[in-house]
């Protein structure tokens, strides 16, 4: 005797058969790639290894230029007051969606020979995409950086002030005690960096052996309709991205261990 | 006191590592070329051997022509290398480019599903423009470059040779891409159109789909390339000497030969047919 018990299991055993067959089918979509992303990291491929080079050195340089410049900016829209302090926040807010190709044709036409620029012949150079990526994730680090900091800001503000500091040595005191949180900022302005592809590709032109990153690699295997390529190339850029966040994230629970 | 001491240095170490972007001082030229030459394989070819013989490292910068060509106007390359022989006139006509020379040329073709539900095939296949007028008639999907690539320009050539006025038939059918012609030929690959494409990039071209050749070997498909030095005149920084041995070498008995050496799959891809 079928009782509707019976049909309820039935169709819930049907459905997970579907959606199994389905995860078989998808699971074999992707194999090609996973395979070849495979071939090409045991194979230590040296083409492959200087694009993942280029893309590190390119991406770490920009980041490293946006914390330079962006932390202290952060610091001080958290706890500086002065006119248009709001606005400017605001302004860091919005920036942080700036979309790439955008920084990507501006920094072209300010490193093109026709433009104020010209005369240092950076375009098309790792130069430029450093430059074009430092701008695309400098409000990113300055805006996330502020919140960090006007969180501790609130909590230690009389404590900071009974000791007598300035509002420039305050913030440069939180910025100090909040470093370890403020690699979260650093990591999102590197993962911004690493994974845009609308600036360089502008400013770096794509030029094999000289400009070419994961990125516009990705795009081009895509162009040339090589998809499980592609496919493989991308997932070699996200273990790449999560491998870092992993080794930032181990050092800094180490460091706060030590340090803390 | 030391924490910091450390954590400086951490950084400092961090920026030396990165900010080796000093590249090391190479002898090149920066060459704007057209996305058929790159992505056919055709420079992934010629290049080496062009280094090897000069010493001479190519940097190429592949874009439609358009842009190329674009890009060569603001100084920012030493050399064109594109598809497009009324634009590459104009180029050099206003004074951005030395002389024209022609290199080799291959052929358009139009790409489409096998089934060709327009019968744009006609009775022998080599009639471009009545094939044009059956994909027009029956409204079939057909995917444009729309990017002012030499492509596009051919495509809208043909159009107008064929008596369509697009401007007054272009509908849901008529699909203005904007992209080069990888992304072109995806978007047909996936949607089963028309798309008009240069015979160098359909042959290495690996996402198919149902897409095969409809159309080919219409005289009219002819696909002329030039080379052009940028006019150091206008640039002053242009590559004048080293340019010209790049252009003198790709027209040379050599370079030629290396061109006619390309093939995928067996299949030449460009034909030389430099004037000497």
């Amino acid at each position: 005797m079928i009782t509707a018990v019976h049909l309820r299991v039935f169709f819930v055993l049907s459905s997970v058969l579907s959606v199994s067959s389905e995860v078989l089918r998808l699971m074999h979509e992707f194999n090609e790639p996973l395979v070849t992303a495979w071939q090409l990291v045991a194979g230590a491929d040296a083409r492959l290894a200087g694009i993942v080079l280029l893309s590190l050195r390119v991406s770490l340089s920009a980041t490293l230029i946006a914390c330079v410049a962006g932390m202290p900016i952060g610091a001080l829209l958290a706890v500086g007051r002065f006119p248009g302090r709001r606005a400017l926040i605001v302004l860091f807010n919005g920036l942080m969606g700036l979309p790439p190709v955008v920084v990507g044709l501006l920094v072209y036409l300010l490193l093109s020979r026709a433009g104020p620029l010209g005369q240092f012949g950076l375009l098309f150079s790792p130069t430029a995409m450093v430059i074009a990526q430092a701008i695309l994730v400098t409000p990113i680090v300055a805006a996330l950086t502020r919140q960090v900091i006007a969180d501790a800001w609130s909590e230690y503000r009389e404590q900071l002030r009974s000791l007598g500091a300035s509002r420039p040595r305050a913030a440069a005191t939180l910025l100090w005690d909040g470093r370890f949180s403020l690699t979260t900022a650093a990591l999102a302005g590197f993962g911004r960096a690493i994974a845009e592809v609308g600036a360089v590709m502008i400013v770096g032109g794509n030029i094999d052996g000289v400009t070419r990153v994961m990125t516009t690699t990705i795009a081009l295997e895509t162009s040339k309709g090589d998809l499980p390529l592609a496919l493989a190339l991308g997932c070699i850029l996200i273990a790449l991205v999560l491998s870092i966040n992993a080794l930032a994230y181990a050092l800094r629970a180490w460091a706060q261990r030590r340090w803390g | 006191m030391i924490t910091r001491r450390l954590f400086c240095s951490t950084l400092a170490a961090i920026g030396i590592l990165s900010a080796t972007a000093s590249d090391a001082q190479e002898r090149f030229i920066t060459v704007a070329s057209t996305t058929s030459t790159e992505q056919s394989g055709l420079f992934g070819h010629l290049l080496p051997l062009f280094e090897n013989a000069s010493g001479i490292t190519v940097r190429v910068v592949a874009l439609g022509t358009g842009q190329a060509l674009d890009m060569a106007r603001r100084g920012d390359a030493d050399v064109v290398f594109v598809h497009d022989k009324a634009a590459e006139e104009k180029f050099v006509a206003e004074g951005f480019g030395v002389k024209r020379q022609e290199v080799m040329y291959n052929d358009f073709v139009v790409i489409g599903p096998k089934a060709d539900p327009a019968k744009a095939h006609g009775t022998n296949g080599k009639d471009i423009l009545e094939g044009l007028r059956r994909i027009e008639a029956t409204k079939s999907p057909f995917v444009s470059r729309g990017d002012k690539s030499g492509t596009h320009a051919a495509e809208l050539r043909y159009w107008k040779a064929a008596g369509v006025d697009l401007d007054a038939r272009k509908g849901a059918w008529y699909r203005d891409t904007g992209s080069g012609m990888g992304p072109a030929l995806n978007t047909a690959a996936s949607m089963n159109a028309y798309v008009l494409a240069d015979r160098g990039t359909w042959l290495s071209f690996r996402n198919r789909g149902e897409l095969g050749i409809i159309v080919a070997g219409d005289t009219k498909l002819f696909n002329q390339y030039g080379v052009i030095l940028v006019n150091p005149a206008k640039h002053a920084h242009v590559k004048q000497a080293d340019g010209q041995k790049f252009i003198d070498w790709m027209v040379s008995p050599e370079g030629q030969k290396a061109i006619a050496d390309y093939k995928i799959g067996g299949e030449q891809l460009f034909f030389p047919n430099a004037k000497r």
